[in-house]
Parts: structure tokens; sequence; C-alpha cells
């Protein structure tokens, strides 16, 4: 039983990109939307970190730490956008929410 | 063998997780498996020795990003989703495209790439605080500086987008 070949890691951060695009299209919450854009996000990073291992270099950890605070901060901003749409409409349903302007 | 082990326990974790996030109904199930998914990608970090990154992920997403997001959900009160009449290219083909997606991702990984080095856990450790910080306040300095705008203008945004009208 040797050890782990880094592909099983690049092939995991696919399948999780991939569980994030389907929670993306098919879901119709605004906030598990909003999570399974987090999902792919995790999952990009995943990438970087094998590939930095791979490289021997921690170039990739650090593109790997500004995603995470830039995912932080794009919570942030989305979560209160999501307050505001159900202060305005009262629906948290991706799909009555079709009209910019009540 | 150790890291074979606790790579397998922790990729199925992940995977499973994941699969609940998306096919779970009610929010707050999907916010507590994403918490799964990030605590796994965490211990898979420090199989890759990113010692820094295993423990912000933790801290960052694992606590901060998902205590914001379970807020949010109660707050809310966001109950299950409502069915909702999906349109019949989606029906039809999203599965079949999402398929096909994984598999040319898995063989570009395959094809495309070199032979790739086969983890052993211990075996380099770059990523510790002492390594990061350094990389972060000499190389990357000015993106780190810019970040910090960025996050600045993040609070301020979030404030004025969730407050409530004075009228």
């Amino acid at each position: 039983m040797g050890h782990v070949p880094l592909s099983w890691y690049l092939v995991l951060s696919a399948i999780l990109f991939v569980l994030g695009v389907a929670g993306f299209v098919y879901r119709k919450s605004i906030i598990t939307v909003f999570m399974s854009i987090e999902l792919m996000l995790n999952a990009v990073n995943l990438s970087f970190v094998s590939f930095s291992y791979e490289l021997r270099r921690i170039d990739g950890q650090i593109f790997s730490f500004f995603v995470m605070v830039v995912a932080a901060a794009e919570a942030a901003v989305g979560l209160a956008i999501i307050l505001t749409i159900f202060r305005n409409r009262g629906t948290l349903q991706i799909d009555e929410v079709d009209s910019m302007k009540l | 063998m150790i890291d074979t082990i606790l790579f397998i326990i922790f990729a199925i974790l992940a995977i499973v997780s994941g699969f609940n996030l998306v096919l779970q109904k009610h929010p707050i199930s999907s916010a507590l498996s994403l918490i799964g998914v990030m605590g796994s990608l965490a211990v898979l970090y420090l199989l890759l020795g990113a010692e820094f990154l295993a423990m912000a992920q933790m801290i960052v997403y694992g606590g901060a990003v998902m205590v914001l997001f379970v807020l949010v959900i109660m707050l809310l009160n966001a109950g299950r989703e409502k069915g909702s009449t999906k349109s019949w290219f989606a029906q039809i083909a999203g599965l079949p495209l999402l398929l096909c997606l994984v598999a040319l991702l898995g063989f570009l990984i395959r094809a495309i790439l070199p032979p790739l080095r086969s983890v052993e856990f211990g075996s380099w450790v770059g990523g510790t605080a002492e390594h990061i910080g350094q990389l972060l306040f000499t190389t990357y300095l000015l993106p780190f500086e810019v970040i910090s705008i960025l996050i600045l203008i993040a609070i301020l945004g979030a404030v004025v987008l969730a407050r409530k009208e004075l009228d």
C-alpha cells in the first residue's frame, strides 16, 4: 500500500467543483446557491494547494489564502444583499426574483 | 499508510457532504454539510503540508463564514425550499452535461499533466506560518495591502446594504 498519488487530490477537487456547479444550477433557494459558490471556491483552493505541493513552492498557498479572504468579503456583502432582497420581496426563491424593479 | 487511510476517509466525507449539500431541501442542512466539506478539506490541507492554511480554513471558513450563513438562515427564518418548475432543458440535459464536465476534468488531469508526485505526509511542510508570513510581507506585500482595502469596502458595503431605511 503506497502513498496517495497527487492526481487523486485533483480529481477530488474536480468532483467537488462539479457538485458546486450542480448546486448552483439546480437549487432554487438563494442561500443554497450562495453556498454552492463557496463549495466551488473551496474546490479550487484544494487544486492550488495540491499544485503547491507538487512544485514545492508556497506561492499556491498564498493564492489560496487570498481566495479565502475574498470569499469572506464576498460572503459578507452577498448575505447583506440577500437580507435586502428578503426585506423587499419577502421571498428567497430565486425564480420569484425575476424583475429588476418592484 | 496512515496518510492513505486519512485521505480516503476525508475524501469520502467531503464528497458525501457535497452531495448532501446539493440534495438537501432545507438550507440549514446544506449549511451543516458545507461545514463538513470545509473540515475535511482542512485535514487534506494538513496532509499536503499546508499547516497555516488548514488552520485558516477552520477559523475563517468553518468559523466566521459559516456562522454568518447560519445566522442569516436563522434571521430570515428560511424554511424548506418550494419545488418549482424546471426548464425541460435542465431536466433532460443537466445530469449528462455535469457528468461530461467531471469526465472531462478527470481526463485532463490524467492526460495532460506530467507524472505527479505521490503525497507523503510530513515529507514536505512548506506552509508554516513563518514561511507564509515571509512571502506575504515581501513578494506579495502589495496584494496584501490591497486586500485590506477590499475588506474595508466589504464591511462598509455590508453595513450600508443591511441597515434599515430611516425615513
